[in-house]
C-alpha cells in the first residue's frame, strides 16, 4: 500500500536563483522501484530539483513530496542518499575513512562500508586517500557514500561523468539491480545515450518539463531512432511553442 | 544534538589534519618562533615583559582563527556540507564537533607557546602558570570558534582571507597592546570592552604581572569562553540546510 505512493512529488514547484526562475511550476512525478533518468541540457534545473528533493534547496513556491513526507523533513535524512555534482568527499581522507564517517552519521551497520565499496568496485582501493584518486574513481567514492545504510530513495546528480564505457555500463546495472529491490533513483545525465537505460524518463528543458515517458514512448512520440534526436526534436518544438507564444 | 555524531566527527576532522604533517608543524611551531622572534628584537630592553603576555594571546588567536575559517569553508565548497546537511547529522554536532578537534590542537599549541615563552624567551610570570596555560587555551578556543562563525559569511577563501582585516585586526589595535586600553578616548575604552580579545590579554597582562589575581583572571577568562559559546551558538544558527 505504502510503497504504491511515487517517491518524489511536486506540484507547481518554483525556484528563483537570483532574479529569473531556475524552475517554474514544474510538477512531475518519481515513481517507485525505477530508475527515473532526469535528462536535459546543462542549465535546465536537473541539479536544482534534485536539491529541492533532497532539501537542500530554498523554494519559491509549490510543494515537494518525498516519500510521503515534506522534501527537508528530518525522518528522510536516513532514507535518502545524495551525490552532488562535485564529488562530496573529503580529499584528505582514505576511501575507508570517509565511509566509515559517513556511515556513522547515517547510523549504517559495520558492514556497510566493504559492501559498498564492492558495488562501486573500488575494494581495492580501500586504503588509498581519495585525493590521490581519478576523477572517476572519486566519482564513485561519492556514490558509494550515498548508498551507505541501504537508502529507499537515490538522488544521482551525474554520477556517470567521466567515467570509461565499461565502468558507465556496470553502474547502470547497479542501478538497475538496486531498482529491482525496490530501491526508487532518480539520475541525473546530460549524455542523452543514457536515456535508454532508464525506465522512465523526464526531460527538462529551461526548468520546465518536456517529457515525461518511457525510453521507447519518447522515440516513437518524436519519430525518432536514437535519443539524441528525439531530445533536438522535442526542443525544438517547445522553442518553436514558445516563439509563437510570444 | 548527538554526542556519538558529534565525536565522529572531532575524529574525522583530526584524522583529516593527521594526513597533513605540515600542518600540524606550522600550527605547532609559528606562533612559538614569532614569539621568540618579539623577544629577540626587544632583547636588549624590558618591552618584552610588558608585551610578552599579550604575544600569547594574540598569535593562537590569529593561526586558529585562519585555519578553522579555511577548513569549514572548503567544507561547504567542496559539496561535503551540503551532502552532511541532507544526513542525520545535527547542526551543532557539526560546530561543536569541530570545535572541538581544533580547541584540542589549540591546547598543543597553546602549551607550546606558553612553554617557549617561559622557559626559552625567559618571561617571568607572577602568578599561578597553569592559570596562564589555561587562558592561552580558552583564548586559542576563541579563535577557533570565531573563525568557525566567521566562514558562514564567506563564499570564497578570498573573502575569508579578508575577514582578518575587518574581524581580528580592530580586537588587536584596541586590545591594549599598543596603548593601555584606561589611557585610549573614551569611546575606543569603551568598544574595547566588548570585544573578546581585549579580555584575553587582560587576563594573561595580569596572571604574568599579578601574583594574588585569580579572582580578575578567572572572571576575564569566563567573559572569553562566553564569547566562545556565544560564537558556537552563533556560528549553529547561522549554518543552513537549505541555500539559495
Amino acid at each position: 500500500m505504502m510503497n504504491s505512493t511515487p517517491a518524489v512529488v511536486t506540484a507547481e514547484l518554483r525556484v528563483h536563483r537570483g532574479k529569473s526562475d531556475v524552475i517554474t511550476d514544474l510538477s512531475v512525478s518519481v515513481p517507485r522501484g525505477q530508475v527515473v533518468g532526469l535528462l536535459g541540457p546543462s542549465g535546465s534545473g536537473k541539479s536544482t530539483l534534485m536539491r529541492a528533493i533532497v532539501g537542500a534547496q530554498k523554494i519559491a513556491g509549490g510543494t515537494v513530496t518525498v516519500l510521503g513526507a515534506p522534501a527537508g523533513s528530518p525522518s528522510l535524512r536516513r532514507r535518502i542518499g545524495y551525490v552532488t555534482q562535485a564529488p562530496s568527499v573529503y580529499e584528505d581522507l582514505t576511501i575507508e575513512q570517509n565511509l566509515r564517517y559517513f556511515g556513522r552519521v547515517i547510523g549504517a551497520p559495520a558492514g556497510d562500508v566493504a559492501r559498498v565499496v564492492a558495488e562501486v568496485d573500488l575494494a581495492p582501493q580501500l586504503k588509498q586517500l581519495a585525493g590521490s584518486l581519478s576523477g572517476g574513481q572519486l566519482n564513485r567514492v561519492s556514490l558509494a557514500a550515498a548508498l551507505l545504510g541501504s537508502p529507499e530513495l537515490l538522488v544521482l546528480d551525474e554520477p556517470t561523468v567521466g567515467l570509461d564505457p565499461v565502468l558507465r555500463h556496470d553502474l547502470w546495472q547497479l542501478f538497475a539491480s538496486l531498482a529491482q529491490t525496490g530501491v526508487s533513483l532518480l539520475v541525473s545525465s546530460h549524455v542523452m545515450d543514457e536515456a535508454r537505460r532508464c525506465d522512465r524518463i523526464l526531460l527538462l528543458h529551461e526548468g520546465k518539463l518536456l517529457a515525461d515517458e518511457t525510453p521507447a514512448g519518447l522515440l516513437q512520440q518524436t519519430n525518432t531512432l536514437d535519443a539524441d534526436d528525439a531530445f533536438l526534436t522535442l526542443i525544438a518544438r517547445a522553442n518553436h511553442r514558445d516563439g509563437a507564444a510570444a | 544534538m548527538n554526542p556519538r555524531l558529534t565525536l565522529a566527527t572531532t575524529a574525522r576532522v583530526l584524522t583529516q589534519i593527521r594526513h597533513d604533517p605540515r600542518t600540524i608543524a606550522l600550527l605547532v611551531l609559528v606562533p612559538s618562533l614569532l614569539i621568540g622572534l618579539m623577544a629577540w628584537i626587544f632583547v636588549n630592553s624590558t618591552v618584552f615583559e610588558s608585551i610578552g603576555p599579550a604575544l600569547l594571546a594574540l598569535f593562537p588567536f590569529i593561526i586558529m582563527f585562519l585555519i578553522t575559517s579555511i577548513t569549514t569553508l572548503r567544507e561547504r565548497r567542496s559539496g561535503t556540507l551540503e551532502r552532511l546537511m541532507t544526513m542525520p547529522l545535527g547542526k551543532f554536532d557539526f560546530i561543536v564537533g569541530y570545535t572541538l578537534a581544533f580547541g584540542l590542537l589549540a591546547i598543543i599549541q597553546s602549551l607550546i607557546a606558553v612553554g617557549y615563552a617561559v622557559w626559552v624567551c625567559g618571561l617571568t610570570i607572577s602568578g599561578n602558570i597553569w592559570l596562564l596555560i589555561l587562558v592561552a587555551v580558552v583564548n586559542a578556543i576563541l579563535g577557533t570558534t570565531l573563525g568557525l562563525f566567521a566562514s558562514a559569511f564567506a563564499a570564497t577563501e578570498f573573502q575569508v582571507v579578508q575577514f582578518m582585516p575587518a574581524l581580528v585586526f580592530p580586537q588587536v589595535l584596541l586590545g591594549g597592546i599598543f596603548l593601555p586600553r584606561d589611557q585610549m578616548p573614551d569611546v575606543l575604552h569603551s568598544i574595547s570592552d566588548w570585544l573578546p580579545l581585549s579580555h584575553s590579554i587582560e587576563a594573561l597582562q595580569t596572571v604574568t604581572t599579578e601574583a594574588a589575581a585569580t579572582g580578575t583572571v578567572l572572571r576575564e577568562v569566563g567573559i572569553v569562553a562566553l564569547w566562545a559559546l556565544a560564537f558556537v551558538i552563533l556560528g549553529s544558527i547561522t549554518l543552513r540546510r537549505k541555500t539559495a
